[in-house]
């Protein structure tokens, strides 16, 4: 068992989602950055679908009541293992009496935790991931205490060399593909999506990003339809939003652009401020 | 058109009709039924139907091809069996928050607009939005009303409500801007079932008013477990 002491500003447990309950309304949730959630459980020689604990921008205290090995990976938040730094990407021993804890955020936005065996908590629809309205519990709190899914005996013997891509957190550009509703706008306004850089506003968390600059939009709304993670929005008012991974399964707003998928990963790891260029595929 | 990496969306014209809506359903019953392999994901709306694969889409128009082979197929009809299900709603001043102010505006009586609500058979065309809220045609064109210009920041789990020209019902509390005119008090989302929601795309609602009393009473049944929706089984 591991005891939550504090858990840190926005704290969730998710895994790759909740998939095949869109017709019920239900969103896909899961980890925000896929590509560093799935490098922590790799590392640790997990199931790429166990479940991690994803932290927002500060980290939990948390105190450890097993004998286990732990991987962090994405965001630096300074870990500590009882006061002394630990490296990311790297599987670590912990032993019952440990604590986890994380300081000053260094790079990236949201950082994962994965343990041998994965995370257990209320399994709803095939998945852990954390969503209000679906699970009991929408975030972590003091005093929650976490099982292990799979329990293991001793600890990850892996040394898996893995280079992480320093790209992942450095690059500015955010690929993506033409949205369902991009041929409605303007050659003009067409340009413009891929000439000007746009910043990623105080509105952002796990369902959406809003973007600060504006766009000139005449654009009708479309009859309510499908949108999914990585969707581009286009609002009346000309604003860019670009919904995540806890997105609503449809929306009315025209559908300008269609992220990559590793590019949703990589804006999950932008915040407050960041500037980002959208870049097209073919 | 794709949409993404490993999506597909096919878009019907951008109409709310019904015929859409059939046609969307039966050629949806059909990817069901033939089991395509990869799909992971069939989310239908009003006019679309976005079909999800678990790998990245290598071609696309083979994926295509494909779908539009099994459409234009001829072959009999998969059975669908559409439900007419009967949802109580209490319009009881307690609930219906904006009932007054609606009745105001219109210059209607209140009685006469929760006959108009109540008197009509509505269909679903969808769920989506929150989990468990369904996408209902066929509201009154007198009971029309815009959506609160500053939407509330909370609406209560089981709200009637009227946005538009639509009509829903809030299965979980909610911000929304929509007039609130009554509560039901059953569930409509129960994330503990496989099969969450009890009505399909397709199916018919109606709504039986009940007194604050029946409310009460059915609620209590519902936190017990033994409460017993009605509904019907519709021939075409």
């Amino acid at each position: 068992m591991i005891r939550v002491l504090k858990a840190g500003l926005y704290t969730t447990i998710q895994d790759l989602g909740r998939y095949g309950y869109r017709d019920y309304g239900v969103p896909y949730s899961g980890v925000m950055d896929a590509y560093s959630g799935s490098m922590a459980n790799v590392l640790l020689g997990n199931r790429a679908h166990a479940a991690v604990i994803e932290m927002t921008m500060t980290g939990p205290i948390l105190e450890w009541h097993c004998d286990t090995s732990i991987c962090i990976s994405g965001a630096d938040i300074s870990p500590k293992l009882n006061d002394i730094p630990i490296e990311l990407n790297k599987p670590v021993q912990v032993k019952s009496g440990d604590i986890v804890s994380f300081g000053k955020l260094i790079s990236g936005f949201r950082s994962y935790l994965a343990v041998l065996g994965g995370f257990k908590t209320e399994n709803i629809m095939h998945s852990y991931s954390m969503y209000q309205g679906v699970t009991k519990q929408s975030k972590l709190f003091k005093n929650d205490e976490l099982l292990i899914d799979v329990p293991l005996k001793g600890f990850a013997v892996k040394h898996a060399a893995i280079k992480i891509k320093e790209t992942h957190f450095i690059t500015k550009h955010i690929e993506v593909f033409k949205g369902p509703e991009f041929q409605r706008l303007s050659k003009a306004q067409q340009g413009l999506l891929f000439a000007k850089g746009f910043t990623v506003s105080k509105k952002n968390n796990r369902m959406a990003y809003q973007m600060e600059e504006s766009l000139e939009n005449d654009l009708e709304p479309i009859i309510t339809s499908a949108v999914l993670p990585g969707t581009v929005q286009l609002t009346p008012s000309g604003k860019l939003i670009i919904l995540m991974r806890d997105c609503q399964t449809t929306g009315g707003y025209p559908r300008v652009l269609q992220l990559k998928e590793t590019s949703i990963n990589i804006l999950a790891q932008k915040f407050t401020g960041d500037l980002v260029y959208f870049k097209l595929r073919a | 058109m794709p949409f993404g990496e490993r999506s597909v969306l096919i878009q019907w014209p951008a109409v709310i009709d019904e015929n859409v809506l059939s046609d969307i359903i039966l050629f949806k019953a059909k990817i069901k039924n033939k089991s395509i392999k990869g799909i992971v994901e069939l989310n239908s709306s009003y006019n679309s139907l976005l079909i999800v694969y678990d790998v990245f889409i290598v071609s696309f128009e083979t994926m295509v091809n494909e779908l539009k082979k099994l459409y234009s197929q001829k072959e009999r009809s998969p059975k669908f069996i559409s439900k007419q299900w009967k949802i109580p709603v209490c319009y009881d001043t307690t609930f219906a928050i904006d009932l007054d102010a609606m009745a105001h505006e219109k210059a209607m009586s209140t009685e006469s607009i929760i006959e108009r609500h109540s008197k009509t058979v509505y269909t679903v065309y969808f769920i989506g939005f929150l989990p468990g809220f369904m996408y209902l045609g066929g509201l009154n064109e007198k009971l029309y009303t815009p959506r609160k210009s500053m939407p509330r920041l909370e609406i209560v789990k089981g709200a009637v409500a009227i946005g538009g020209e639509q009509t829903g019902i809030y299965p979980s509390e909610s911000p929304g801007g929509w007039n609130v005119i009554g509560n039901s008090p059953i569930e409509f989302f129960n994330p503990k079932s496989d099969v969450p929601c009890f009505a399909n795309a397709g199916d018919k609602i109606v709504f039986k008013r009940i007194s604050l009393k029946e409310y009460h009473d059915i609620k209590t049944l519902v936190a017990a477990g033994v409460y017993q929706l009605e509904s019907k089984v519709i021939d075409d």
